[in-house]
């Protein structure tokens, strides 16, 4: 499970990566959101991974048995967080396109 | 009520922002009204803590934490009030206050909730000051950009909203690392307390200790793309020339949050009681990357045709000393920078809303170029003295602010510029300063040097060489601020001793970390 993990985290990444230095304003948009993916996936996954295993404390439970709660709460807020500024992001580029009359990043298309 | 103060800088602006959303845009005295009495009440709050935290001797001052919910630290979010803390919190409800008069004046036009983003990031930049929490730094962040990615985009045209596409993406990507940064160290600690990390970095065992070395310096790029370190920080010149010049002003404290947190955590979680193998991380980083800005800062300083591009090099050329001081890790060279740090956000803060009263700042004219300067020219002789008859008084004023300016950016004696830069050059000459010092001293001086070459090239083709410049009016609110900006400069320079003081006994506080765990876990 954590090379499935490993390799969803590195292939989001990457391909957030590729497209955030494309030059048109969409496509930076889509790679800001993948690595963001990214981001909270491997979040996630560094209190420890385990399957089936409580969150939450209960009287009785066995402390093995148990998984770090803390990176969720983390993992929500900065999911909270990334997709009002994706949300942001999009209104600031659509106005971009509506003022300069195309969608690439600094505002003038480069080609014929 | 007292223990409660801690909390007040950030819940009053979150408070009177929500206030203003539900007053609307309508009924405009109110709204500012209310900015007013909120900024009048941080200035008021951030002297109350200053003499909380300055009362005892130098260098044990008192630390004051607030424990939200009253959860034990180890488990709850603490906000942590030191020397350091109180002084930006201060330093923000200054240059806030005095921006108020020409924000109000320059926003009185509808253009979208401006009244209650400002508060919005006042509210983002006290949090960040003060929490002790580096999950909690990351919200706080979050809010203080959210704010200004609105800020920068008021009035949007095409060049605005261009430069703003720009910063907003890379502030998204570098709050991505941020969270891979704390990810990595809560993966290696099993904390985010910033006290706790601190105790806890010593006793990191070997294997993991590169993990929290990785996590650290990302977190690090983080914090430096705030700061504009070369070569994380090009996206600055442009998007301050963009922005209107009030906004533009504020964010001349933007960089400094960026400093704020890399001198925080390099000193607390990476000073001399790290360990061995922690002890100085990064320092050298800071060091060299902070020389390499001011480099970049002074060369687009010198090459820069509009003045919203001359203050935006500015900028760099302060976020560099700074970093490259902070990467000496000497006490007397941190109270130096303290000292500057304040001065400098100051004087670019006025320069800044100089920019605006010389320049006309509307998108739908295009920026007044300064004139290639022609020494032989005709126009710099022609017709003096009818020039120098018709001199109307606001020209005098803007010339007078602007050769204040000049002179404390640039250092020269007798202001603020001058004290700021000796107490941060004259340490650095000392035995014992570190590698490099002697670098940086020379580098900061010719970058002195060069400001001095910038700003008197500018200065004769603004007010004697160019005829034609057009002087837009000088509205009320804007000449206000900026005397307020200057004159709090002047008051620093005649009444400086105090000020150093209390900065040295900061610096004393910074470099020994250890009264900051102690206040956090009793």
């Amino acid at each position: 499970m954590e090379l499935v993990l490993a390799l969803a985290i590195g292939v989001l990444a990457a391909s957030g990566v590729w497209l955030l230095l494309r030059p048109r304003t969409f496509q930076v948009i889509i790679g800001l959101t993948l690595i963001s993916y990214a981001v909270n996936l491997f979040i996630f996954c560094i209190g420890g991974l385990r399957t089936g295993a409580d969150p939450v404390l209960r009287e009785g439970a066995d402390i093995a048995q148990y998984t770090d709660p803390l990176p969720q709460a983390l993992v929500l807020t900065a999911i909270v967080i990334s997709f009002a500024t994706t949300a942001l992001f999009l209104v600031v580029l659509l106005a971009s396109r509506g003022l300069t009359g195309n969608d690439h990043v600094d505002g003038k298309d480069g080609t014929p | 009520m007292s223990a409660h103060l801690l909390v007040l800088p950030i819940v009053l602006p979150l408070l009177v922002a929500g206030l203003q959303l539900l007053l609307g845009e309508r009924r405009r005295r109110l709204v500012a009204t209310l900015s007013v009495a909120s900024c009048v009440a941080l200035v008021l709050l951030a002297a109350a803590l200053l003499m909380g935290v300055s009362g005892a001797s130098a260098g044990d001052g008192l630390t004051a934490v607030y424990r939200i919910g009253d959860w034990p630290a180890r488990f709850g979010i603490v906000l942590v009030a030191d020397r350091l803390s109180v002084l930006m919190l201060l330093l923000t409800a200054v240059l806030a206050l005095a921006l108020l008069p020409c924000a109000l004046d320059r926003w009185q036009q509808p253009g979208g909730p401006v009244q209650p983003m400002f508060q919005f990031l006042l509210m983002g930049l006290n949090g960040t000051f003060l929490t002790g929490d580096l999950f909690n730094l990351f919200v706080f962040f979050e809010v203080l950009l959210a704010a200004t990615y609105g800020l920068a985009l008021h009035r949007p045209g095409a060049r605005r909203v261009s430069a703003g596409l720009h910063y907003i993406a890379v502030n998204l990507l570098a709050s991505m690392l941020f969270l891979v940064g704390v990810s990595l160290i809560f993966g290696v600690t099993g904390t985010l307390n910033m006290a706790a990390l601190a105790q806890l970095i010593p006793t990191v065992p070997d294997n993991t200790r590169a993990l929290l070395h990785a996590g650290a310096a990302i977190l690090g790029v983080a914090f430096l793309v705030k700061a504009a370190m070369w070569p994380l920080g090009f996206w600055l010149p442009r998007t301050y020339a963009a922005a209107t010049s009030p906004v533009a002003a504020m964010f001349a404290i933007m960089t400094k949050v960026g400093i704020y947190v890399l001198l925080r955590l390099s000193l607390l979680l990476f000073g001399s009681g790290a360990g061995p193998a922690s002890a100085d991380f990064g320092d050298t980083w800071l060091l060299w990357g902070g020389m390499a800005t001011v480099v970049v800062g002074v060369v687009g300083m010198l090459g820069a045709r509009d003045l919203g591009k001359l203050a935006g090099y500015n900028v760099l050329i302060s976020s560099g000393t700074l970093l490259g001081a902070i990467g000496l890790q000497h006490p007397a060279v941190t109270a130096g920078a303290l000292a500057y740090l304040v001065i400098s956000t100051l004087a670019i803060a006025a320069f800044f809303l100089l920019a605006g009263m010389l320049a006309p700042d509307d998108e739908t004219e295009a920026t007044a170029l300064l004139e290639p300067y022609d020494p032989t020219g005709e126009a710099l002789y022609a017709d003096e003295d009818e020039h120098r008859a018709t001199l109307p008084a606001p020209v005098a004023l803007l010339g007078m602010c602007f050769l204040v300016c000049a002179l404390v950016l640039a250092g020269l004696p007798p202001l603020s510029g001058f004290l700021a830069k000796f107490a941060l050059l004259a340490p650095m000459l000392e035995t014992g300063a570190g590698r490099g010092a002697t670098a940086l001293f020379t580098l900061v001086v010719v970058a002195g040097f060069c400001t001095v070459i910038a700003m008197c090239r500018t200065g004769i083709q603004i007010f004697w060489a160019d005829e034609d410049w057009a002087f837009p009016p000088i509205r009320l609110g804007e000449a206000v601020s900026v005397l307020l900006l200057l004159g709090s400069c002047l008051a620093l320079s005649v009444w400086a001793d105090a000020p150093l003081r209390y900065l040295a006994a900061t610096a004393e506080q910074l470099h020994a970390p250890a009264h900051y765990i102690r206040a956090v876990f009793p």
